[in-house]
C-alpha cells in the first residue's frame, strides 16, 4: 500500500516540476519586461521622492501642486483627453452602428476605412493633418474658395489641430470595441421589441444602446488612457500651445535634465493610469478593452 | 430608389429614408479617415516647395532628395535593420512564453500575464526614459542592441495576445495525442501546435514588425549617434518646419504598412484570433 501511495506522490511531484518547467518558458520574455520596464520604472519611483540635496524629500511632488504651470499641464491634458473621447464617442459610436447594420460582406469591406489609419504610422498621419490644415494648406484652400471663411485661419498649432489629429487617430480605438459589442446583439431582441410595439427610437434607446454600452465604456476608457499619456501628436500640432504631462516629461529630461521633476510626474501619470485601468477592469471583460471581441 | 427608401432597414421596423442621415454621417466620416493619410501621396509628387494638391507639375524631387540623402538612408535602414530584428526577438520569445502561460497551469500564471501586458498599459514615455536610464547604465545607448530591446518589450504584448488567443480555440489534446505515440514535448510543439497556429504567429510577427517600424517615442530618447530611427529623424524634422521630403518618406511607409496589412491578409487568413 505504501508503495502506491508514494507512487502517486511521485506523479504529482513530476505534473508539479512539469508545470513549473512549463511556466518557465515565459521567463525569457518576463525577464527582458523585468529588466527593460519594471525594474527603470521601479528607480523612477524612487528617484522621485529624492529631492536636489540627493536626500528623501516630497519637493517633487510639492512643486506640482505649488506651480500654476504644473496644475495647467495637468488641466490641460484632462481638457485634451475629455474632449477627444468625447468626440471619438460622438462620432465613432454612429459610424460603429452603421457598420454593424450592414451585411458582413459589405461591413468587412467598409471595415478597411478604420482599419487602414489604425495600422499607418502615427507619425505620417499628424504629419497629413499638419500638410492638410496649415495657413495655405489644403483645409484653407477649399474652406476659402467653397466661401465658408474669408481669410486662411489658424487651425494648426494650437487646441484645434491638436484635437482633429487626436480624435482622427483615437477613433479605431473607439470603433473597433463598439462594433464588436454591436454584433454580439441578437437581432431577435430588437424584433421582440417592435412586435411589444416599440417605435424604432424606443427600441433603440431601450434595448439596443444599453446592450451596446459595455464596448462603449471599453473603447472610450481606452481612448482617454491612451490621451492621457499621449506625446507625438500634441507636440506637432500643438504647436508648443498645448502642453501635457508627457510633453513635460520630456522636456524636462531633454532641457532642464532634472530627473527628479520628471520621474514625480511620471509617476503621478501612471498612477491616475492604474487607477483608471483597474476601475475598468471591475466594469468590463478585459478582453473587450484589447479589441478582442466578447 | 424611391422603393427602397421604404423598405425596412433593420428589425426595428425603421426605414432607409428615415436612416438617410446616417448613411450620409457615416460616408463622410470614413472619408475622413481614409483621405487625409491618402492624400500626402499625390502630394508628394509635388514640384513644389509648398505641397499642392493637385500638383501643378509632378516630379520625383522629394524622391531624389530622400534617395540621395546619407542621413535618410542610413536612418531608413536602422529602422529596417530594429524591425526585422525586433520581429525575431519578439515573436520566438511571445510565442513560447504564451505557450507556457497556456499549458502550464501554476498559481502565478495570471500575475506573469499581466506581466507581460504591462508595457501596453505604461505611457510610453515612461518606458522611454526607463530605457533610457538602464541603457546608460549598460552602455547600450545609441546602439541597435538596445533599440531592439527597448522595441521587443513593446511589441511582446501583442505577440502573447494574439497567440494567446489562437492557442485557447486550439485543442491541445492534439498535442497529447503526439506524445503519447513518442513524441517528445518540443517535437511535439513544432510538428502539431505550431503549425496550426501559424496563421496567429504570422501576424504577431508582423505587427511586432511595425510596433518597432513605427514607434516614436522610445526612439526619440534611445537611438542616435550612428542608429538614429526613420521616426526619430522625421520627428526632429516635423518640428522645425513642413519639408516636403517627409511626404515622400510617409509614402513609401504607407506602401510599407500596406505591404504589411496584405501579408498579413493573405497569411493570417482563417486565423482564429483579430
Amino acid at each position: 500500500m505504501a508503495g502506491v501511495e508514494s507512487n502517486a506522490e511521485g506523479l504529482r511531484r513530476d505534473g508539479r516540476l512539469e508545470r513549473l518547467r512549463l511556466f518557465g518558458l515565459s521567463s525569457p520574455a518576463l525577464l527582458m519586461v523585468l529588466v527593460i520596464l519594471v525594474i527603470p520604472v521601479g528607480w523612477l519611483f524612487y528617484v522621485s521622492f529624492i529631492g536636489a540635496d540627493g536626500q528623501f524629500s516630497l519637493e517633487n511632488y510639492e512643486r506640482m501642486f505649488k506651480r500654476k504651470s504644473y496644475a495647467r499641464i495637468f488641466m490641460t491634458t484632462f481638457q485634451v483627453s475629455l474632449l477627444t473621447t468625447g468626440l471619438c464617442i460622438a462620432i465613432g459610436y454612429p459610424l460603429a452602428y452603421f457598420l454593424s447594420q450592414l451585411p458582413n460582406r459589405l461591413a468587412n469591406l467598409l471595415m478597411i476605412t478604420v482599419l487602414l489609419p489604425f495600422w499607418t504610422s502615427l507619425l505620417v498621419r499628424t504629419y497629413a493633418w499638419l500638410v492638410l490644415l496649415q495657413k495655405k494648406g489644403l483645409v484653407n484652400n477649399w474652406a476659402i474658395s467653397l466661401g465658408l471663411w474669408d481669410e486662411p485661419i489658424k487651425i494648426v498649432h494650437n487646441m484645434t489641430g491638436t484635437l482633429i489629429g487626436m480624435v482622427h487617430i483615437m477613433l479605431p480605438f473607439l470603433i473597433l470595441p463598439v462594433y464588436n459589442a454591436m454584433k454580439a446583439i441578437d437581432k431577435d431582441y430588437l424584433k421582440a421589441a417592435s412586435n411589444l410595439g416599440a417605435s424604432p427610437r424606443t427600441a433603440f434607446w431601450t434595448v439596443f444602446f444599453p446592450l451596446s454600452t459595455p464596448g462603449l465604456f471599453a473603447g472610450a476608457l481606452m481612448v482617454f488612457v491612451l490621451c492621457l499619456g499621449f506625446f507625438v501628436t500634441p507636440a506637432v500640432l500643438g504647436g508648443g500651445k498645448v502642453i501635457m504631462v508627457s510633453m513635460k516629461i520630456v522636456s524636462n529630461i531633454e532641457l532642464f535634465v532634472n530627473w527628479g521633476a520628471a520621474s514625480a510626474l511620471g509617476v503621478v501619470l501612471l498612477v491616475i493610469t492604474i487607477v483608471i485601468l483597474w476601475i475598468a477592469s471591475r466594469f468590463v471583460n478585459p478582453a473587450a478593452m484589447t479589441g478582442g471581441g466578447h | 430608389m424611391l422603393n427602397w427608401l421604404k423598405n425596412p432597414a433593420s428589425e426595428a421596423q425603421i426605414t432607409h429614408g428615415q436612416r438617410l442621415w446616417l448613411y450620409v454621417f457615416a460616408t463622410i466620416v470614413m472619408l475622413l479617415l481614409v483621405t487625409p493619410t491618402l492624400i500626402v501621396i499625390p502630394m508628394s509628387f509635388s514640384d513644389s516647395q509648398y505641397l499642392e494638391f493637385p500638383p501643378e507639375t509632378w516630379s520625383l524631387r522629394w524622391y531624389k532628395t530622400y534617395f540621395n540623402s546619407p542621413e535618410w538612408m542610413n536612418a531608413t535602414f536602422t529602422s529596417l535593420k530594429a524591425a526585422f530584428l525586433t520581429m525575431l526577438v519578439a515573436t520566438p520569445v511571445g510565442v513560447v512564453a504564451a505557450y507556457g502561460l497556456h499549458t502550464s497551469r501554476v498559481a502565478w500564471v495570471r500575475i506573469a500575464f499581466m506581466l507581460l501586458i504591462t508595457p501596453m498599459m505604461v505611457p510610453v514615455v515612461l518606458v522611454a526614459i526607463g530605457a533610457f536610464y538602464v541603457f546608460v547604465k549598460l552602455s547600450l545607448l545609441y546602439s541597435l542592441t538596445g533599440l531592439v530591446l527597448a522595441h521587443s518589450i513593446l511589441a511582446l504584448p501583442l505577440v502573447v495576445i494574439v497567440t494567446g488567443s489562437a492557442l485557447k480555440s486550439y485543442d491541445m489534446n492534439q498535442e497529447l495525442a503526439a506524445r503519447s505515440l513518442g513524441a517528445a514535448r518540443w517535437k511535439a510543439f513544432v510538428t502539431v501546435t505550431l503549425p496550426q497556429i501559424r496563421f496567429a504567429v504570422v501576424t504577431a510577427a508582423l505587427l511586432a514588425f511595425l510596433t518597432s517600424f513605427d514607434e516614436v517615442v522610445i526612439a526619440m530618447f534611445i537611438s542616435g549617434g550612428d542608429n538614429p530611427t526613420l521616426t526619430r529623424n522625421m520627428f526632429n524634422a516635423l518640428r522645425d518646419q513642413i519639408d516636403p521630403t517627409i511626404a515622400a518618406i510617409s509614402t513609401i511607409m504607407i506602401g510599407v504598412t500596406t505591404l504589411m496589412m496584405v501579408l498579413a491578409q493573405v497569411f493570417g487568413r482563417g486565423s482564429g484570433g483579430k
